[in-house]
């Protein structure tokens, strides 16, 4: 018995909205523990210099431009990747938006946006690369929900963004189910608050009350959801299967 | 990314087999210190041996975790030969399958003596220590029984002590949050152990056609996961209840 370690050496990995905040960390996590990391990003700007900055360090990371709700081009970059690297071991479904717009002021082209990128987006990836991990008997797919899944939003998202979030916790269930006779291990991360765009955003009152709510009287930090996504997709974790692990800070405990 | 204990001590109750000696082995293996109590002070012992030859201390201390003044006792020992407390893996549990009709007082006093007061008495001892260090990690072992109700092995009493569990990792994740503290549990689904092994192959099937990876867990799938908890990867998971079952309960 040695100490356990956590080695995505020959790995391939997808994660999608990786070029900054959480999906940043994530690519941070399974770069440094040696896999190879395809980041799927709407914003080329961010990707390119997330990019540029992890190379520098030594890192195994590129970049597709992607969006992730059109389900053609997720099938024409993925099939790229695939070819490319000739195999994906894990996906990382972290692209999402948020929405703040009060529930009775929101139009059906906020809820098309919103459950299109975090959902569909969700769907479509996942959807493209099952039938090829079922076909190894081997794959790792991890989609970062929200606690606002669970709650219906209330801090920096509203219900729409919530009903995304609940549709990624179901997904994910499903797609336990189903994959895990074929050595698939599907799961999803709740995160909190955490320091990113999206959190720092919130206004300081609404702050104060969060901060209240929260055991370790704290926002997360991008690289606390990273190292809880490395460790659920190794091979540490492999019985873990249709999952719903929340890294809050204690907000929700259920 | 290794997980990393080095220099950490580590109190684990019920660390002579399976689960328990998986957990104290890995956490050794990972640079932690071993305080160790059981009742099976023979099984302990071989467990402590195994660690001190991956390079760290290891003490066996019999205990009944059941009876506060004893762990009250051993806590203070603890703390002076070993300076500190970092982590705490409530571990120790006793399991009886007989419905509930069949069941008496004594058994469930037994039970719940055990398996939650247990419990409560190893924390109410360590977390003083661990709020003035302001820091401190939790790991308690639940069971999927906690949420079913029993129906695996175990019965509706050991289903309930495991929900107790449950509930008094919330508490403490919500109450000692603030003092740098975090708690955790995990719910293992069933685990290939002697018993498992012992029963039919119809009953094996029949708990397997519920399970989507199709397999039973081994201790080292609990212990990897009570490492990683333990560890500072895990600094903002706190109150969580992680199901460690392939996939079997598939709740929130």
């Amino acid at each position: 018995m040695q100490g356990l370690e956590v080695d995505f050496s020959g790995k391939v990995i997808v994660v999608t909205g990786g070029s900054r905040g959480i999906g940043k960390a994530i690519v941070d996590s399974f770069s440094e523990s040696g896999g190879k990391v395809y980041i799927l990003d709407l914003d080329e700007r961010s990707a390119e210099q997330t990019v540029g900055d992890f190379v520098s360090r030594g890192r195994e990371v590129s970049f597709f431009p992607l969006d992730v709700s059109d389900n053609a081009m997720v099938r024409e970059v993925m099939g790229k990747i695939l070819v490319e690297a000739g195999h994906v071991d894990v996906l990382v479904n972290d692209a999402g938006v948020t929405l703040p717009t009060p529930f009775a002021e929101c139009t059906e082209k906020d809820w098309d946006f919103v459950v299109g990128i975090n959902l569909k987006g969700t769907f479509n990836t996942s959807n493209f690369i099952f039938p090829h991990m079922m076909e190894r008997r081997y794959g790792k797919i991890v989609n970062i929900a929200s606690i606002a899944g669970k709650l219906g939003g209330g801090f920096r998202g509203t219900a729409i963004y919530a009903a995304s979030k609940a549709g990624v916790i179901g997904l994910t269930k499903g797609m336990a189910r189903e994959g895990g006779p074929y050595g698939i291990n599907v799961n999803a991360i709740c995160p909190g608050v955490i320091k990113t765009a999206m959190g720092n955003s919130i206004p300081e009152e609404q702050k104060k009350l969060i901060i209240q709510g929260t055991p370790l009287r704290r926002y997360g930090e991008p690289y606390e959801i990273g190292n809880v996504v490395a460790f659920l997709c190794s091979d540490l974790a492999s019985h873990i299967t249709g999952e719903i692990m929340d890294v809050d800070g204690g907000i929700v405990r259920d | 990314m290794k997980l990393d204990l080095s220099g950490k001590v580590a109190v684990i109750t019920g660390g002579a087999r399976g689960i328990g000696k998986a957990i104290a082995l890995s956490m050794a293996g990972c640079g932690a210190n071993l305080a160790i109590l059981e009742m099976n002070v023979e099984g302990a012992n071989q467990t402590a041996s195994e660690a001190k030859q991956l390079g760290v201390e290891a003490r066996v201390y019999k205990a009944d975790v059941s009876n506060l003044q004893q762990v009250k006792e051993i806590v203070t020992d603890i703390k002076d030969i070993f300076g500190k407390i970092d982590i705490l893996v409530n571990n120790a549990g006793i399991v009886s399958p007989k419905p509930f009709l069949e069941t008496d007082e004594k058994e469930w006093d037994l039970i719940l003596g055990v398996n939650l007061k247990g419990i409560y008495n190893t924390c109410f001892s360590v977390l003083p220590h661990m709020i003035e260090q302001k820091y401190g990690k939790i790991v308690n072992i639940a069971s999927i029984a906690g949420k079913t109700g029993g129906g695996f092995f175990g019965n509706t009493i050991y289903g309930t002590s495991k929900a107790g569990v449950i509930a008094l990792t919330k508490g403490i994740a919500r109450e000692a949050g603030p003092f740098g503290i975090n708690a955790n549990a995990i719910c293992p689904g069933p685990i290939e152990t002697q018993m498992l092994a012992d029963c039919p192959e119809e009953t094996r099937q029949r708990i397997l056609s519920g399970v989507p990876l199709r397999k039973f867990g081994h201790p080292q799938d609990i212990a990897n996961v009570a490492v990683f908890l333990a560890s500072d990867l895990a600094s903002h998971m706190t109150g969580e209840i992680t199901d460690v079952d392939g996939g079997i309960m598939r709740d929130n």
